[in-house]
């Protein structure tokens, strides 16, 4: 009996003995998973090593092609105009220069005479007096309240220019600022134009006149080495002097410029001072819904 | 009040319980449904979806109340809400931003379910009736694109509706007249598209949302395991790793929006063109018929399906290609044939696969947007195949894939 008990005793032991052994190999085949899975990972490492570089050198490529195709896209390069919307001043100069050389054939039918009073720190009677010298349909004087649009027919620009003057209100958002301030100053003689005489660098065969030409002069293009049977413009050099030096045109043209990007977008100034309030507003929002969330979570564990 | 209507549940909640099931409806979708405990940064983007919608719908109400649907007064009629309208600028800012946020969140919410399997039995209707309103919104952004009347908007919808033309027999042609009204993309095309943008599809995209979210909190949510909580559940019934939507959910998702919002504001009050990518430069000139722009690209968030287009050099070709790009993901969760749902338990190659479909429809979407060069197209060509060799990959892989042990509970 004992000796039986014994035996039952044993075989209970090896069982646990065997119970145990068991579980090791488990824990060491799970180790050994852990381990497999480690050299999986391992492995995956360089593969995923290898498609990032591949990845890359696909981003790179494109890179490189957008770069090659954008230089291909334009030949002149755009000078960027130091301007500020916020600056009264130069809206203002921009504004009487806009109304008295682009308004003879473009309008601005976006922009209100009274909106530019109010943005630009000018009274009504100062734009009706300095700004406002088109007529209405009726021939009368144009309202300070309307739009800034001309008497020029679609009919008559396209009979004088080839081409009907756009509405530039929103020129500056479709070409961008660097467009126009290069566009104006682009200008060169060109006697193969026979309506205007002149070229533009930035937009050949623009049927615009150079209609700034008495204050920045007339420019002749300086040709660079002869490549492919042509010689192609790589400056252009000031031969006839105008009323105002390099330097004043160039600041009357980034007031123009100014004034146009205005234009295209008069609410700009507002939409940085609201959104700062409603920035701020967010932020401290945020402060809320994170300390909330904080808060109701601590609980979920 | 009487002592008779406190025990039915008090007061008015009371008496619309008897006659309306509020309080049930709340429970079930809100208050008792259990969600996994272990979202992460992926699920934020389904309810910033639900929100986006919202900010759509309400902005398109106020815009319409001051656009004019007609081809010779739409564009001019955007400029007066921009200028004259009291924060129209801000309405419409926040409505041109919203159809480029929405599709951000969607690609994102979109991507998450490829990341954990979320596609895949029982969800496979979820997937489809979330594909079904990714197909809508790609419909209401095309034909709310057209609206402004700019170049873009009509070269564009012109270029998109002579796809059509592609279809073989005479139904093509027919077809591309049928959608415009007219022999070009004219005023009774934008009138229509007006209808279609401010009523149909919204009402379609409403009630699609409405049978995204009911399938859902019919299946359960699923969790960055891939695993099911409802199959570990305590005394009472609850999923032991589910927690209640509500307040769980509710604040961290209110804390998601926020963030959403400083990025969404911040585009809309600092940089509402995006670099010309959320607006583009060439829309503010005015649709002209008779002047076709240099280059017309859709806007970016349709891009990768146009560069799959251009990438086939047969139109009937690419149109098949750019379509079938389309339905193929409505067929995923039939596809995957791997039982185990979550990128964390599955094979090596699987990740590959996904990362390199992920890059490839990147690239893709940039290719999209420039104008054709040889070795642009040669490049498109490369992600398309990876995009389609996706999914055939997917399919022989996914079957006898080498799975890593799943575990029981959510881990943290």
């Amino acid at each position: 009996m004992i000796g039986q008990n014994g035996s039952q005793q044993q075989t209970t032991r090896q069982a646990r003995v065997q119970a145990q052994l068991q579980a090791a190999r488990i824990q060491t085949e799970r180790g050994r998973a852990k381990v497999l899975s480690r050299t999986d990972l391992q492995s995956g490492k360089y593969q995923r090593l290898l498609v990032m570089t591949a990845a890359a050198v696909l981003a790179a490529g494109s890179l490189l092609y957008a770069s090659q195709s954008r230089a291909a896209g334009v030949g002149v390069h755009l000078e960027s105009p130091r301007i500020d919307q916020s600056n009264d001043k130069s809206l203002q100069r921009g504004a009487q220069a806009f109304v008295n050389y682009c308004m003879g054939c473009h309008s601005a039918d976006y922009q209100r005479y009274s909106r530019f009073a109010q943005d630009a720190g000018l009274s009504e009677e100062d734009v009706i007096n300095n700004l406002i010298f088109t007529t209405d349909e009726a021939g009368e004087r144009t309202k300070v309240g309307s739009l800034m649009s001309n008497n020029m027919t679609k009919e008559y620009g396209k009979q004088a220019f080839g081409v009907a003057p756009p509405n530039l209100a929103l020129t500056a958002r479709s070409r961008g600022v660097d467009w126009i301030y290069t566009y104006l100053k682009s200008y060169y003689v060109d006697p193969g134009i026979a309506t205007t005489g002149v070229n533009n660098l930035v937009y050949p065969g623009t049927a615009m006149p150079h209609v700034l030409w008495d204050l920045q002069g007339l420019q002749t293009p300086v040709y660079g080495e002869e490549v492919h049977g042509a010689r192609p413009i790589t400056g252009l050099e000031l031969t006839q002097e105008g009323s105002m030096t390099p330097e004043e045109y160039d600041g009357l043209v980034a007031d123009i410029t100014n004034f146009m990007a205005y234009m295209s977008d008069p609410i700009k100034e507002t939409r940085h001072r609201v959104g700062m309030y409603v920035m701020l507003f967010l932020f401290l929002l945020l402060g809320i819904a994170y300390i909330l969330k904080k808060e109701y979570w601590k609980d979920v564990v | 009040m009487s002592s008779n209507v406190e025990k039915q549940g008090g007061g008015v909640l009371g008496w619309i319980d008897e006659r309306f099931p509020l309080t049930k409806m709340l429970e079930e979708h809100i208050t008792k449904y259990y969600a996994p405990k272990n979202f992460n940064f992926w699920y934020y983007f389904g309810s910033l979806a639900l929100l986006v919608l919202i900010l759509q719908i309400v902005t398109g109400i106020f815009l319409t109340m001051n656009y004019k649907p007609d081809g010779n007064l739409a564009f001019t009629s955007v400029e007066y809400i921009m200028r004259d309208v009291n924060f129209g600028w801000l309405i419409r800012y926040m409505h041109s931003t919203g159809a480029s946020m929405f599709f951000v969140v969607i690609y994102l919410h979109m991507f998450r379910a490829l990341l954990y399997g979320s596609y895949k039995k029982p969800r496979e209707l979820l997937w489809v009736f979330g594909m079904l309103i990714y197909v809508a919104l790609m419909a209401e952004a095309f034909m709310g694109y057209l609206l402004p009347w700019g170049q873009m908007s009509y070269w564009g919808a012109q270029v998109i509706i002579s796809l059509f033309g592609a279809i073989p027999f005479g139904i093509g042609d027919a077809l591309t007249i049928w959608l415009k009204g007219d022999y070009i993309v004219s005023d009774a095309t934008l009138n229509r598209f007006f209808a279609l943008h401010v009523i149909a599809v919204p009402l379609v995209l409403v009630f699609l949302v409405a049978a995204h979210i009911l399938a859902l909190h019919e299946v359960g949510s699923n969790n960055p395991d891939g695993i099911e909580i409802k199959k570990n559940k305590n005394a009472q019934g609850i999923p032991k790793d589910g927690i209640p939507f509500h307040p769980y959910y509710t604040v961290k998702d209110f804390l998601g929006a926020v963030v959403f919002l400083i990025i969404f504001f911040a585009i809309v009050f600092f940089a509402p063109e995006m670099g010309g990518y959320f607006l583009e430069h060439a829309n503010f000139v005015p649709a002209d018929p008779l002047k076709t722009p240099e280059h017309i690209a859709p806007v970016w968030y349709f891009t990768p399906f146009y560069a799959i287009l251009r990438a086939v050099p047969d139109k009937l070709g690419g149109v098949i290609a750019m379509g079938g790009a389309i339905f193929v993901l409505f067929l995923l969760p039939w596809i995957d044939r791997n039982p185990v749902r979550s990128i964390r338990y599955r094979s090596v190659t699987y990740k590959i696969l996904l990362f390199t479909f992920a890059i490839a429809f990147v690239v893709l979407g940039y290719m999209g947007m420039q104008s054709p060069t040889p070795v642009g197209t040669l490049i498109s060509r490369i992600c398309a195949g990876i995009y389609f060799g996706y999914f055939i990959a997917l399919f022989l892989v996914s079957r006898n894939e080498k799975n890593k042990p799943v575990p029981e509970r959510v881990t943290s």
